[in-house]
Parts: structure tokens; C-alpha cells; sequence
């Protein structure tokens, strides 16, 4: 067997490794406007893109133009991405709505800061859970990924541009402030050792292609503007050619599809990492930089003659259901600590439906949830 | 291409037959002579279908684009402009024009349009002045003169209106007009000049919406609305030598600004070749 080549190390920031992951992904163009704590991000990108081959760093006037900037690229054929934090994210959600009514596949990556408003914005918090969500109008799927480390940070972004352009829809990875300022040692996968996974184009001639056709996956194929397939793309409800309607039928057919070509991947999709679970009597379920903390605390615990173990959430939506479905055949508590109200809780609480007791553990100020205080409310069963 | 096919063959030609027609626009409506300019100037200018791409905003300007067999993005209220960035810095080659409404590009969409005018993107930007937001029902915009009457401004407009050339200009436009669509050829001939011009062009067409704007203020008919048309605009070089008492009521009319700076998308595309060209000597 030849010897696997070695794979570079580097120490490197959280908000760093998001763009060495997006570069290894393909991505060639970045739209955004700075903000506290992703600001680095931008910066790297600023500095990296201009010197690959058409590589494409624009800073916008503000979020909203970002977001419009990036899915005009993604139409144009681009792997996209912008980054932002709390108020950013604000301005993006219409032109997030957007790509997700036009299948337009890009990465949106939010570093949380604490809110609402301005707030804290060099402290971490997990507030923009369910602004990620539900954040702009309408029903929609969306796929929101996290990472709690910096390798992680890695990994996931590529991950998140894998699933942007699989499923053709815009991918939130979503992180908090101590995880992108964390500095760690993080390795770079060599080529050929990670998946990448770029849009499907047409094969048809351009008269016969329908720019949103149903499709085994319920993923049209898609092109780049300006490749010879002229069709017309709307925010819009619209028909399979892509033209605005109002005609009952036609509106549940593409709305059904949106929603179905996420819902029939839920295994591909919801990612999680099983610490301990097997045979967990208390379990933690946690995402973010709070699951390190837990991590900890449920190795303390199993020291402790506890059987703890802990479910982390890689991805946060679709919520990773029949994760934690599994983890309920055994477990009596649930604990979940976040750095918010109880965001994520509320669907932990959905999924529960009473089984298993669920203990919360919130913290909304700036502080990050230590592995201790996980610990003592594991230990109390 | 023969030589003597009528002005509707040639829209014939890039008119989408695979959309559900009828349109959406009131009989009288300016907005379909401008497109009408906009697709004989690029039949002129002989780009191919597939190198236009039209993105255009939201209202009854924003709607322009479904009809026309051209790539087309009908984006969010205000944005078209960003959308256009993104398409355009992703790829060069092609011909990007988008349609704005007075309340998309002036309004809700002011700071992408002084942004875009300042990068000098090489898109071209047509802002069809109806004084009114027409789509959601005559409500007053940044370009209602000042003392006419809409739907929230019951009691006349207060505040002074947006002059768009001047706006473009300031902000660093390269090329700047504007035309009515009583003076069809004109528009045409300066819309042709836009497209031709690298970096950013800003057309503004002047266009009446009788249904919104005209009923409310002494224009009931299309055709009132046109004749003040004919009456108000004069070319800007017979206004420019009006004295200043006879300017008030007219509207100067033709080419403001012409300007040669490379578009933005130009000189970043320069600078990474040079980039490029270091690296391929071994330099960093
Ligand atoms: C964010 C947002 N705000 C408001 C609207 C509602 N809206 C739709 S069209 C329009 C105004 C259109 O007026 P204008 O841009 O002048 O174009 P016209 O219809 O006159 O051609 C507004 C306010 C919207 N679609 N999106
Ligand atoms: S409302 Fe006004 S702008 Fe809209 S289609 Fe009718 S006439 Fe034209």
C-alpha cells in the first residue's frame, strides 16, 4: 500500500480554518461586510482569493448587498460565501429567503455574538439558534450545521458547501465566538481525502431543459447563467420553467419538493458525534463550544461511577431526531446546556415528549458554560 | 439578419413564447416601450441572447424580465443591483442590465445604487421613473414631485424629489442619461450608448404610469400623460441655455456624463492576473 502523504499541520484560528476549509471545498467567491467576532474570515479571504485563478473578493456596502452579491455569483455558476454575526445575520435573512426559493446553493456562515441587538460583540452566546431557523418569512426547510472546535470549523465548512450544492440550497454554519477565536493546531486534509461535491449541470439540450423540474432527488440540475440555458429566476412561487404562478397545484408541487428534497436525506444530512451513549443513563446534548465543556464533564462523570454520555449536534437542522430517538431507549435525564434562553431545548423537549426528565443549563451573560457546571447537574441524576 | 423586418418582428424574436401571457402591465403603460428600446438596442448592438442578462427588482418595472428570452433574475425589493454585482464579478463576459423602479433603486435600493455607481461595476442600470409606486398601488416615492398628490401623500409631497442624474453623477457613474419613452428613438440611441460603455451606466426613461400617478394629478388619461411628456423635456443642451426662470418646469433630456474609468471588475481582474503571472515565475 503506498504511504499516505503526510498532511500539513497548521496552528490556526477558528474563523481561519472556516476559509481553509472553503477553499478546499472549491469556493471562488466571497461577498460580505465586517462585523465582530467573523471579521477575520472576511480578512483571510480578502488576502487568499485574489491570487487563486478567478478567485473573487468583493466587500459589499452592507449585509444585505453580501447576500445579494453571493447568490448572484451562485447563479452565475460560483461557490459562494459570506460571513457575518448577530445584526448581519438580521440584514441577510430576506436574500436568504431568496436563495431558497431559487435553489441557489451558497454557504452563510454566522459567528454568534450575545443579543438581541448590537449587544455583547466580543462574547460568545448560541442566541441566533432559531433565527437560523426561522429567521426569514415563510415555510421553508434549511439545513444549519455547527462546529465546536477548530478542526471542526474545518471539516464542517466543507461539509456545509458539500450539502449547499448537493441539496441546491443556501447552508448555515453556525458558530459562536469562542470556537472561531480559538487557536489549535488543525490538520489540512490532503486532495482525495475529502468528498467534494459540486452542483449537477444539465446534460439536456438548453430547449428541453426546465430549470426547476422534478427530479428523482428533487434536485434539478442547474447551470450557470450565461452557459446557453436562459431561464428566468424569481423569489417568486413559480412553475417548473420557472415563471410566477398562483395556481394551487403548482404552488404545492414546488413547495413539496423544496421541502422533500431535504426531508429524504435526513440521513445524509443530520450529523451528530456519540460520546458515551451506548449505555447512557444521563445525556447531554449539546453543540457549539459548550459541547467541549461537556465533554469533559461526562468523562468526569464516568470517573464519578455516572453513566453519562453526551450527543453532539454537528448538525442543528433539520434537528437530528432519531439521534437522540435512539438515546431515549436508555437514558432516565436529558441534560442541555446552551449559551441562550433555552433554544435549542425546545426542540429536544419536542422530540422527548416527556420520556426522559430534561434538565436546562443557560447562560446569557458572555460567559462561556464551564465543564463543572455541566458536571454538577449531571451528578444529580 | 434581413434588412426589412418591422420593429415587432424583431421583439417577436426575444419575446418568450413558452410564458403564460397576458402581462401584467396596464394598457398605456410606459414600461413596455422601454423594454421594447432595451431589446432593439441589443438586436442592434447584435449580443447574443445567451451574454444579456437581465436582473431586474421588485414592482411593475421588476416584472419586465419574465417576458423576455434572455437569462433573467427577478430578485428582492431594492437589490437587483447587488444581484448584478455578484453575477457580474463572477463572470465578466457578460451583459448585465438591470431594471430598477424609481422606489427600488432610489429608496429602498439608494445605497446600492450610490455603491455601484462608486465601484463602477460594468452593469447598466435602467431606473424607470413612474414618479409612483405603481405594483403596490400609488403610494409616493423618492421621485413624486414635490406637491403632488398619492395615496401617502393625500395632502400633497412635502419634501423634495430625487433628481437621479445628479445622484449618479456624484457618485461616480461613467455614463449617465436620460429619456422619455414619447422620445423612443432617442432612448433607444442612448440606451445603446449605455450598454456599449464599459463600467457603470445609469439610464433613468421616464415613464408615465397613468394609473397611479396620472389619475391623481390632472393626467386621467395615457395620453395626457404623454403630451406632458412632449411638453416638459428639452434636450440638455437647449436647457442648459435657458435662463433660469424658464428651467423650472422642464426636464433636461440626453447624455450627462461620459466617462472612460475601467469598470471595477476590469481592474480586479487585473490585478489578479498580475498575481497570477508572479506566481508562475516562482515569485510570491
Ligand atoms: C422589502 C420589501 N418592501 C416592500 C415591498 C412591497 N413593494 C413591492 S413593489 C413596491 C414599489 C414599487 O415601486 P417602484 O419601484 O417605483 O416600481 P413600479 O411598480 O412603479 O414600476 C413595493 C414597496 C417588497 N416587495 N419588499
Ligand atoms: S400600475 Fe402604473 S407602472 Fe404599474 S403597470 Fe400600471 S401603469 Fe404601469
Amino acid at each position: 500500500m503506498p504511504r499516505r502523504k503526510k498532511r500539513k499541520e497548521i496552528f490556526a484560528l477558528g474563523n481561519e480554518a472556516v476559509v481553509e476549509g472553503a477553499l478546499l471545498a472549491g469556493c471562488t467567491f466571497y461577498g460580505g461586510y465586517p462585523i465582530t467576532p467573523s471579521s477575520e474570515i472576511m480578512e483571510i479571504m480578502a488576502a487568499r482569493l485574489p491570487k487563486i485563478d478567478d478567485g473573487v473578493f468583493i466587500q459589499m456596502e452592507d449585509e444585505i448587498a453580501s447576500m445579494g452579491a453571493v447568490v448572484g455569483a451562485s447563479l452565475a455558476g460560483r461557490k459562494a460565501m459570506t460571513a457575518t454575526s448577530g445584526p448581519g445575520f438580521s440584514l441577510m435573512q430576506e436574500n436568504l429567503g431568496y436563495a431558497i426559493m431559487a435553489e441557489a446553493p451558497m454557504v452563510l456562515v454566522n459567528v454568534m455574538r450575545g443579543g438581541p441587538s448590537t449587544g455583547l460583540p466580543t462574547c460568545p452566546a448560541q442566541g441566533d439558534v432559531q433565527q437560523a431557523r426561522w429567521g426569514t418569512h415563510g415555510d421553508h426547510p434549511i439545513i444549519v450545521l455547527s462546529a465546536s472546535n477548530v478542526q471542526e470549523c474545518l471539516d464542517m465548512t466543507i461539509t456545509a458547501f458539500n450539502m449547499a450544492e448537493k441539496y441546491r440550497t443556501p447552508v448555515i454554519l453556525l458558530l459562536d465566538e469562542v470556537t472561531s477565536h480559538t487557536r489549535e493546531k488543525i490538520e489540512i486534509p490532503n486532495e482525495g481525502e475529502y468528498e467534494v461535491f459540486s452542483r449537477t449541470v444539465p446534460s439536456m439540450p438548453p430547449e428541453w431543459y426546465k430549470p426547476y423540474e422534478e427530479t428523482v432527488r428533487g434536485v434539478p440540475p442547474m447551470p450557470p447563467i450565461g452557459s446557453g440555458y436562459r431561464f428566468h429566476v424569481t423569489g417568486l412561487t413559480h412553475d417548473r420553467n420557472g415563471f410566477p404562478t398562483q395556481r394551487p397545484e403548482e404552488i404545492v408541487e414546488l413547495m413539496d419538493r423544496i421541502h422533500r428534497k431535504i426531508d429524504q436525506f435526513f440521513y445524509d444530512i443530520q450529523l451528530v458525534e456519540e460520546i458515551e451513549t451506548e449505555d447512557a443513563e444521563v445525556c447531554v446534548i449539546a453543540y457549539g463550544s459548550v459541547a467541549r465543556s461537556a465533554e469533559l464533564a461526562v468523562h468526569q462523570a464516568r470517573e464519578n461511577g455516572v453513566k453519562a454520555g453526551l450527543l453532539k449536534l454537528k448538525t442543528l437542522f433539520p434537528y437530528p431526531r432519531r439521534h437522540q430517538e435512539k438515546i431515549l431507549a436508555k437514558a432516565k435525564t436529558l441534560v442541555v446546556p446552551e449559551m441562550n434562553m433555552g433554544q435549542m431545548s425546545r426542540e429536544v423537549k419536542r422530540v422527548n415528549m416527556g420520556r426522559a426528565a430534561v434538565r436546562t443549563i443557560n447562560r446569557i451573560d458572555g460567559q462561556i458554560v464551564t465543564p463543572s457546571e455541566i458536571l454538577k447537574v449531571i451528578m444529580q441524576g | 439578419m434581413s434588412n426589412n423586418i418591422t420593429g415587432n418582428e424583431v421583439i417577436h424574436q426575444y419575446l418568450r413564447h413558452n410564458k403564460k401571457f397576458p402581462h401584467v402591465l396596464c394598457a398605456g403603460c410606459g414600461h413596455g416601450i422601454v423594454l421594447g428600446t432595451l431589446i432593439r438596442s441589443i438586436h442592434s448592438l447584435g449580443i447574443p441572447k445567451d451574454d444579456v442578462v437581465v436582473v431586474a427588482g421588485i414592482g411593475c418595472s421588476g416584472r419586465l424580465a419574465v417576458y423576455v428570452d434572455f437569462n433573467t433574475v427577478h430578485t428582492t425589493h431594492g437589490r437587483a443591483l447587488s444581484f448584478a454585482t455578484g453575477i457580474k464579478m463572477s463572470n465578466p463576459k457578460l451583459n448585465v442590465i438591470c431594471i430598477m423602479g424609481d422606489g427600488d433603486a432610489l429608496s429602498i435600493g439608494g445605497n446600492h445604487l450610490i455603491h455601484a455607481a462608486r465601484r463602477n461595476i460594468g452593469v447598466t442600470a435602467l431606473v424607470l421613473n413612474n414618479n409612483i409606486y405603481g405594483m403596490t398601488g400609488g403610494q409616493s416615492s423618492p421621485a413624486t414631485p414635490e406637491g403632488s398628490t398619492t395615496m401617502t401623500n393625500p395632502y400633497g409631497q412635502l419634501d423634495k424629489s430625487f433628481d437621479t442624474v445628479e445622484l449618479a453623477k456624484g457618485a461616480g457613474a461613467n455614463f449617465v442619461a436620460r429619456g422619455t419613452v414619447f422620445h423612443v428613438n432617442k432612448l433607444e440611441k442612448i440606451m445603446t450608448q449605455a450598454i456599449e460603455r464599459p463600467g457603470f451606466s445609469l439610464v433613468e426613461a421616464i415613464t408615465p404610469c397613468h394609473t397611479q400617478f396620472g389619475r391623481k394629478n390632472k393626467y386621467k388619461s395615457p395620453v395626457d400623460m404623454y403630451n406632458w411628456l412632449k411638453k416638459t423635456a428639452v434636450p440638455v443642451e437647449r436647457y442648459n441655455e435657458l435662463p433660469e426662470d424658464k428651467r423650472a418646469d422642464r426636464m433636461p433630456i440626453g447624455v450627462f456624463v461620459e466617462r472612460d474609468r475601467a469598470g471595477f471588475e476590469e481592474k480586479y481582474y487585473a490585478m489578479q492576473r498580475g498575481f497570477l503571472k508572479a506566481a508562475a515565475k516562482g515569485g510570491k
